[in-house]
């Protein structure tokens, strides 16, 4: 089966923004970058996928020369081919869905696997942008997944539940948590992923349609009151509730 | 003829959510400002309160209607909407920002070569263009953002903007269009409710646990809180990776973001990946008993104290203000 999975490049979670110069952009000083952490659910349903129908795994990730550590992640958990697009200026989601679904056209896969969202702009929609460009079956916040021949039963996360769904090849799963644990790089993997093609490539040029006009940090909540330090505290907190905040 | 503004609706089990009248609201907003018409949009099959939207004052309604359509289908919805975006030259199209509309939404933007504006947190009219605002990097920062598409899809966060009644004067118009054919390569064949009650995406207060807890039969107590508050129950990844709680409950970075009007957090520390999925809360609550605790610096109220003695006394309160 040929499968393809996308990663993304993104600043770690624990990381304290801070709004760049030109106030568009965060300041990348001192950022420590990791893989997307929904990407690592994505790459470990790929290796499943290849493990139980045999076949390849490209993994491909568009942006700068930085995203080869991205890559390295994942050729070291156990996909076997890198792609850097490179771009020279930050796309929008819908370049970054263009740039990959040119790509991906090359390679017809059966299944092409994302993460549900990327942690920098949470934008949760490269997978089925990339899906519609290629004409490809999307099912996206998937925590459960069955490929029987050319067909796909899947279990997507819902606002109180889960909606199960059926598809068909080909098809872009974006993951969920839950849908798998992924598993660590092994030292031979790391050592292995050394070895491992990076092929890097331009992207093409594409306009954005969202534009930013300046990035700010949110307003500082007002500092809080604390309204006591035991369980005396009680009644005065829910008066305050009931007449402050008035939510009963 | 001028553009048109469509607000997608989302229905489940035949009625619509919540979500689709703040989807309304907008819509009015974004319309009078620039005067143009608002257009609804549902698919579905019986969609029984559909003339709810006239309360909202939106008076035409198409339906795409077909026994198929009962439950999602992200290829037959994408096909129905991007044709009624063309048919009626919606310059807007808004839907809420849900697992359907997260679905939905860029599916039909890409059909429709525009861009899209994900989880929409404010919107200013003042200028010639509309300047979107929504949070990134999980909330600790906000972009302010513009369209160069033609055709603009935008979803906004659930509970922001709230839905108000209004009147347009004119009488509700429900167009039923019957789909022939509906393209069904993707769809849903069964719903799984998950047992526990009210969704945290959903609820309007939210009780949080996290590792103060202590063990997830203590859990026990921010469920009886919850319960008399007509509230959700929340809970850290500390709990839900000690395997008290779901994951579907999980708040913050990697679970759910929200935005209730009243969160309550119970032995959680505040972490920054947690901080991320609900200081968007209009009220916050931290009970813990350090005072240190970052949960404080972002609460409104807070009891520094032992959540044990705190939490039974918190619910037997609340119990006799609401009797
Ligand atoms: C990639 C990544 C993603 C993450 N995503 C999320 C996410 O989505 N959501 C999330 O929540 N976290 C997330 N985290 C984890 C986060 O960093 C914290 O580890 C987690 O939020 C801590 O949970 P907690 O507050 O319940 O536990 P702790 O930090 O251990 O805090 C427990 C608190 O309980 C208080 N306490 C203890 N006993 C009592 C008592 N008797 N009465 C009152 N108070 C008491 C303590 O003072 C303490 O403040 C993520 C981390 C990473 C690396
Ligand atoms: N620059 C990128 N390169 C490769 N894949 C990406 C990139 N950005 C997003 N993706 C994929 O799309 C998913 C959703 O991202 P997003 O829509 O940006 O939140 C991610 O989890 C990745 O799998």
């Amino acid at each position: 089966m040929k499968i393809v999975v996308c990663v993304s490049h993104v600043p770690d979670t624990a990381t304290k923004v801070k709004i760049g110069a030109d106030e568009k952009f965060i300041d990348p000083a001192g950022v420590v970058y990791i893989i997307n952490p929904y990407d690592e659910f994505a790459v470990e349903e790929a290796l499943k996928t290849k493990e139980k129908f045999g076949g390849e795994v490209i993994t491909i990730s568009v942006g700068g020369d930085n995203n080869k550590e991205t890559i390295r992640k994942a050729l070291a958990m156990g996909t076997d081919k890198g792609v850097l697009l490179k771009t020279d200026k930050p796309l929008d989601s819908f370049g970054i869905a263009k740039a990959l679904s040119d790509e991906i056209k090359n390679y017809q896969p059966d299944i092409v696997f994302m993460g549900k969202q990327s942690v920098d702009y949470d934008d949760a929609i490269v997978g089925q942008l990339t899906s519609e460009m290629l004409g490809f079956s999307c099912i996206s916040n998937v925590v459960d997944l069955k490929i029987d021949g050319q067909k796909i039963t899947a279990e997507r996360e819902i606002e109180g539940g889960k909606e199960v769904v059926e598809s068909e090849l080909p098809i872009i799963i974006t993951a969920q948590k839950g849908l798998n644990e992924p598993r660590y790089a092994s030292l031979k993997g790391i050592m292995a992923a050394k070895k491992k093609e990076i092929e890097e490539k331009k992207t093409g040029e594409y306009s954005n349609l969202i534009e930013v006009i300046s990035m700010k940090k949110p307003q500082a909540k007002q500092p809080g009151r604390i309204v006591g330090t035991d369980v005396s505290a009680v009644p005065e907190l829910v008066k305050l509730l009931h007449e402050e905040a008035k939510i009963f | 003829m001028s553009r048109t503004i469509l607000a997608i609706l989302e229905q489940r089990e035949n009625k619509l959510k919540k979500i689709s009248f703040e989807v309304l609201s907008f819509s009015k907003r974004l319309a009078e400002k620039y005067n143009q018409d608002v257009i609804a949009v549902a698919a579905g099959n019986e969609i029984e309160n559909l003339s709810m939207v006239e309360k909202y004052g939106v008076s035409k309604v198409i339906h795409f209607k077909n026994e198929a359509l009962a439950n999602y289908s992200s290829s037959a919805y994408t096909d129905v909407i991007s044709e009624a975006a063309k048919e009626f030259d919606a310059e807007y199209l808004i839907f809420g920002d849900t697992a359907f509309g997260k679905d939905l939404a860029p599916r039909v933007a890409a059909r429709l070569n525009s861009g899209c504006v994900i989880d929409c947190t404010n919107v200013n009219l003042d200028g010639d263009t509309a300047v979107f605002t929504r949070p990134v990097y999980a909330g600790k920062a906000l972009v302010d953002v513009k369209f160069n598409s033609d055709k603009k899809v935008v979803t906004i966060r659930p509970n922001i903007f709230k839905a108000h009644s209004s009147d347009d004067g004119a009488a509700l118009n429900i167009e039923t269009r019957n789909v022939s054919n509906p393209n069904l390569k993707t769809r849903v064949i069964d719903i799984k409710k998950s047992e526990g009650k009210l969704d945290v995406a959903e609820a309007d207060i939210i009780v949080s646990g996290g590792r103060g807890l202590k063990a997830p039969e203590n859990f026990n107590l921010v469920e009886n809180l919850a319960d008399v508050l007509g509230g959700a129950v929340g809970a850290s990844r500390a709990a839900v990776d000690a395997g008290w709680r779901p994951h579907r409950d999980q708040v913050g970075q990697t679970g759910k973001t929200v935005s209730p009007t009243l969160y309550i957090a119970c032995g959680i520390s505040g972490a920054i990946q947690h901080l991320a999925g609900m200081s968007s809360s209009k009220y916050i609550v931290a009970i813990n008993k350090d005072k240190d605790a970052p949960i404080f610096g972002v609460a409104d109220y807070g009891i520094v104290g032992d959540l044990f003695e705190i939490l039974p006394a918190l619910t037997e309160e609340v119990k006799k203000i609401k009797a």
